[in-house]
């Protein structure tokens, strides 16, 4: 059995359902990331899990035990909010010191415990500080410190990264990820966004108005979404009318021009109309020959984007955006320049539902 | 959940019968000036009272002298301390809370020994005299509300972009506090005005002391005199002053910057 | 280079003179009619009938009857400050933190902005008719209880009900004055605080009251300055019989009671080095709790 396991998890405020029956298992030691829109209802989840919200109906069990009905300072569970929110009255020292306070542990082992989680988050330095001298990331490794403290069962965090500066976003989370892998601590990590998702879970859950739309690693999230949704949430995208010719041959016309695909049909046979997707790095210019698929089409826009050049190609009724490297030796391609793309049978992804 | 809301609703309910049970008593007790019934004679006897309305009258007055003067005074110096001498601010504010540190007694004893009919500047010789010694000491009573609410909206606009468009199309520099700054400010001058009236209208110890036939003397008189007429006298301040606050809201809500 | 700084610097330092010259009426102003009749006072206070210098008026305020004015102004000022202070609090927190209706907290704000300039000779009037001989309350208690609070003690014109009555314009000022401090208690602390083991009750102890203490403090110096100045409300509500300092001051202004001029200066300047003091304090801890809470 999963280390954190939630089911048939709803939530309802008033009239609204922000969280439409969940399911959802993360096993010890992972790192999950729910990924969505505001109000998608992930961080309802969060504040479910941590006790802050009283779940409509469902459970919630953490290491098999039901902790639906437990109060937060029950549940051992480590937190880190958007929001920096560090006590502003006690120092660095106090904060960290804060969960084994009011848990009465002995001074010396509340001494030796701050000093390990200072080295930790590698601020030895600053422990005598208070919250309004640090800088934002500080501040957020601050927070995760005094909530690994406690050494808690689950680490929730919650957009910590949304209110930094880019640049310490990018860093906070390779540390936070380092950080987890070494404690092995299971996690779950609330953001929206998809490049943070990526690039730190272990597995991702993409939710979409109160409902988990999919569920797997990074690697699949990106390569082989499911849905409309999270095909278009994560990453870019370019989405195009179809036409099944040949379901069992997985042949599918786009604009009159026929292209293949070996990845299958999610379902709909000869003769449905299908969303079907490209991501723009698959598409290459140029006519190839053997397996691959071939559209004629003419250049629509050029946009130069410094070591990328954007190419906007139209067909006759639909267009397809593609990336190419910007060689400083070739000519950049021109508007109006009739031009052919090509990608693999495997790049193409057709889409579960109706067409539009 | 419904738990955690009685003991708030236990606190809140108990506040209201606090501040509620009074007002409602007093007029309540402004009612039984017939015997047997309730009637509003307190109110008209108070109404009719000669003495009622020369004292409201002369107080509206000296209320609304208080305004302008305070207006005339605050609006520029806020508006030079927060775009040209933001050194002079610490200073600039001590000023303005001092009235909150010196008793109103003590500043109207000041003024009986500074300015009486044998000093330099014999304000209170004359009855003019002592009425612009009144509207003066008013002013210092509400310095502390009308600059916190002018400075408060002059932070709220951008003064200096306005002061310099204003420049470059040519205005003067009374132009620019007339046309640009004050209709800028107008709801903080506004809320600030009312909070004047509110104060200025029942004053009591400054009128009292320097012999003015304000309202707040006036009441006082009637109070040591007369049995039902005070609390329909306090009906009607509680009036004016839920007035004045309910102006104040108004005007923060009809203002175009509003948000709610 | 110096030939064009030189016009730039010259034009700028007119600008300067010119903002001096806009706020010297203000200036002008707070210094004739506050700081100089101010220092008038203390000059008087140190001085004899003939203007030369003497410590007697200081020596003289130790008369028994200024003493106990003072003291009885203390009390009065102190007891509904700390009331005012714990029941303001009390009432801001069950509106802004209890999770009631929307329509409560900004009903509570505009009574309250009313309320706390409600003060004055048409408050006095209020409690007379209610908390009087003949007042409703009194009247209520009577012949629904068969309870007569007068001949259970209680008096209106008396340290206890002069300081119900100044509760009415205090608790509002409290709440006024407290509300953007508990606006500043970010949800996320509770939480943190919970989500690391702590009970509400730890919490409140080693999170909130810390953080509320020094904002608290200065709420009640405020209101112990609004209270000790105040004259109109005891004076409206027990004529010149309870001898609160202000009321006594009152009394030598209009006739001389003391029989000594010099001796009023002297209870002036008590006056002012008392709420100088307590607001001096004030603003002290406003500057201290400001340094974290920003």
């Amino acid at each position: 059995m999963a280390f954190l396991s939630i089911s048939r998890l709803t939530k309802t405020f008033g009239t609204n359902t922000t969280v439409k029956g969940a399911d959802l298992e993360v096993e010890r030691g992972e790192f999950l990331t729910l990924l969505g829109p505001s109000g998608c209802g992930k961080t309802t989840i969060l504040r479910m899990v941590a006790g802050f919200e009283t779940p409509t109906s469902g459970t919630i069990r953490i290491d098999g035990k039901d902790v639906t009905d437990l109060k937060p300072h029950q549940r051992k569970i480590g937190m880190v909010f958007q929001a920096y929110a560090l006590f502003p009255n006690m120092s660095v020292r106090d904060n960290i010191a804060f969960g084994l306070k009011v848990a009465h542990r002995s001074a010396s082992e509340i001494d030796a415990r701050v000093k390990e989680m200072l080295e930790l988050i590698k601020l030895p330095q600053l422990a005598d500080r208070y919250p309004y001298q640090l800088s934002g990331g500080q501040q957020q490794r601050v927070a995760l410190a005094r909530a690994l403290a406690i050494k808690p069962q689950i680490l929730l965090l919650d957009e910590p990264l949304s209110a930094l500066d880019a640049k310490i976003r990018v860093s906070l989370r390779e540390e936070i990820r380092a950080l987890q892998r070494q404690l092995g601590i299971t996690t779950i990590f609330v953001t929206h966004d998809q490049e943070e998702a990526l690039s730190m879970s272990d597995r991702i859950c993409v939710m979409s108005e109160g409902r988990i739309e999919q569920l797997g690693t990074p690697f699949e999230i990106y390569n082989y979404p499911k849905t409309r949704f999270v095909a278009s949430f994560v990453g870019t995208l370019n989405i195009l009318r179809g036409k099944v010719t040949d379901g069992a041959a997985g042949r599918v016309q786009i604009d009159g021009q026929e292209v293949v695909t070996n990845r299958g049909l999610n379902g709909a046979s000869t003769g449905d109309e299908v969303a079907v997707a490209l991501r723009p790095e698959a598409l290459s210019i140029g006519r190839a020959n053997g397996q691959s698929n071939n559209l004629d089409g003419v250049i629509d826009e050029v946009h130069f984007l410094g070591s990328v050049v954007r190419i906007r190609v139209r067909f006759s009724d639909t267009a397809v955006s593609l990336d190419t490297f910007n060689r400083p030796n070739a000519a950049p391609p021109e508007r109006g320049q009739p031009i052919t793309v090509n990608f693999g049978r495997e790049d193409i992804l057709v889409l579960e539902g109706p067409a539009h | 959940m419904n738990q955690s809301r009685i003991i708030p609703w236990i606190g809140f309910g108990l506040g209201a019968l606090y501040f509620l049970i009074p007002l409602i008593a007093t007029f309540e007790f402004s009612m039984r000036m017939e015997r047997g019934t309730y009637s509003f004679k307190a109110y008209r006897i108070v109404f009719a009272d000669p003495g009622f309305q020369a004292s409201f009258a002369y107080s509206a007055v000296i209320a609304v002298l208080t305004i302008i003067v305070g207006v005339a005074l605050v609006v520029p110096t806020a508006y030079l301390v927060q775009l040209k001498l933001p050194r002079l601010r610490p200073v600039v504010e001590f000023l303005t809370l001092l009235p909150l540190v010196i008793p109103a007694i003590v500043i109207v004893f000041g003024y009986l020994r500074m300015y009486n009919s044998s000093s330099i500047l014999p304000l209170t010789g004359s009855a003019r005299g002592t009425d612009l010694l009144l509207i003066f000491a008013y002013v210092m009573l509400s310095l502390p509300y009308m600059y916190r609410s002018v400075d408060t909206a002059l932070r709220t606009i951008d003064i200096r972009t306005l002061t310099e468009a204003a420049q470059s199309l040519g205005s003067s520099w009374p132009r620019i506090m007339l046309q640009v700054i004050l209709p800028n400010v107008r709801v903080g001058v506004l809320s600030g005005a009312f909070l004047t009236f509110a104060i200025v209208i029942g004053e009591f110890t400054m009128a009292s002391l320097l012999n003015r036939p304000a309202f707040g003397p006036y009441m006082q008189l009637i109070g040591a005199n007369r049995a039902y007429e005070p609390a329909a006298l306090a009906i009607i301040a509680f009036a004016v002053t839920w007035a004045c606050m309910g102006l104040i809201q108004l005007v923060a809500s009809l203002s175009p910057g509003s948000k709610r | 280079m110096s030939t064009t700084a030189l016009p730039a610097s010259a034009a700028r330092d007119r600008r300067i003179n010119w903002s001096w010259v806009g706020v010297l009426p203000f200036i002008a102003f707070t210094l004739f009619f506050l700081i100089l009749p101010a220092a008038n006072l203390i000059v008087g206070a140190f001085q004899d009938a003939n203007g030369a210098f003497t410590l007697k008026n200081i020596v003289n305020l130790g008369q028994p009857a200024i003493v106990r004015s003072y003291v009885l102004s203390l009390q009065v000022s102190a007891a509904s400050a700390a009331a005012g202070v714990l029941l303001g609090f009390l009432l801001a927190l069950a509106v802004i933190h209890g999770m009631l209706p929307r329509w409560v907290r900004p009903t509570l704000m505009t009574f309250s902005g009313v309320a706390s300039q409600f003060a004055g000779v048409p408050l006095a009037f209020a409690f007379l008719a209610t908390l009087g001989r003949t007042g409703l309350v009194t009247a209520i208690l009577m012949t629904l209880f068969d309870f007569n609070i007068y001949r259970a003690g209680f008096n209106l014109l008396s340290f206890l009900g002069l300081t119900l009555t100044y509760l009415y314009f205090q608790i509002p000022l409290m709440v006024l004055v407290i509300t953007p401090a508990l606006d500043g208690l970010k949800r996320e602390w509770r939480e943190a605080a919970s989500t690391l083991g702590a009970t509400g009750g730890q919490y409140w102890r080693m999170v909130a009251l810390p953080i509320l203490w020094p904002p608290m403090l200065g709420a009640f110096l405020l209101l112990f300055a609004n209270a000790f100045g105040a004259i109109a409300t005891a004076y409206a509500l027990t004529g010149s019989s309870f001898n609160l300092i202000t009321i006594l001051l009152y009394a030598q202004i209009r006739g001389d009671a003391l029989h000594d001029p010099n001796l009023g200066y002297a209870l002036a300047l008590g006056m002012i080095v008392i709420t100088g003091v307590s607001n001096g304090a004030y603003i002290w801890l406003a500057s201290r709790s400001a340094r974290w809470i920003r």
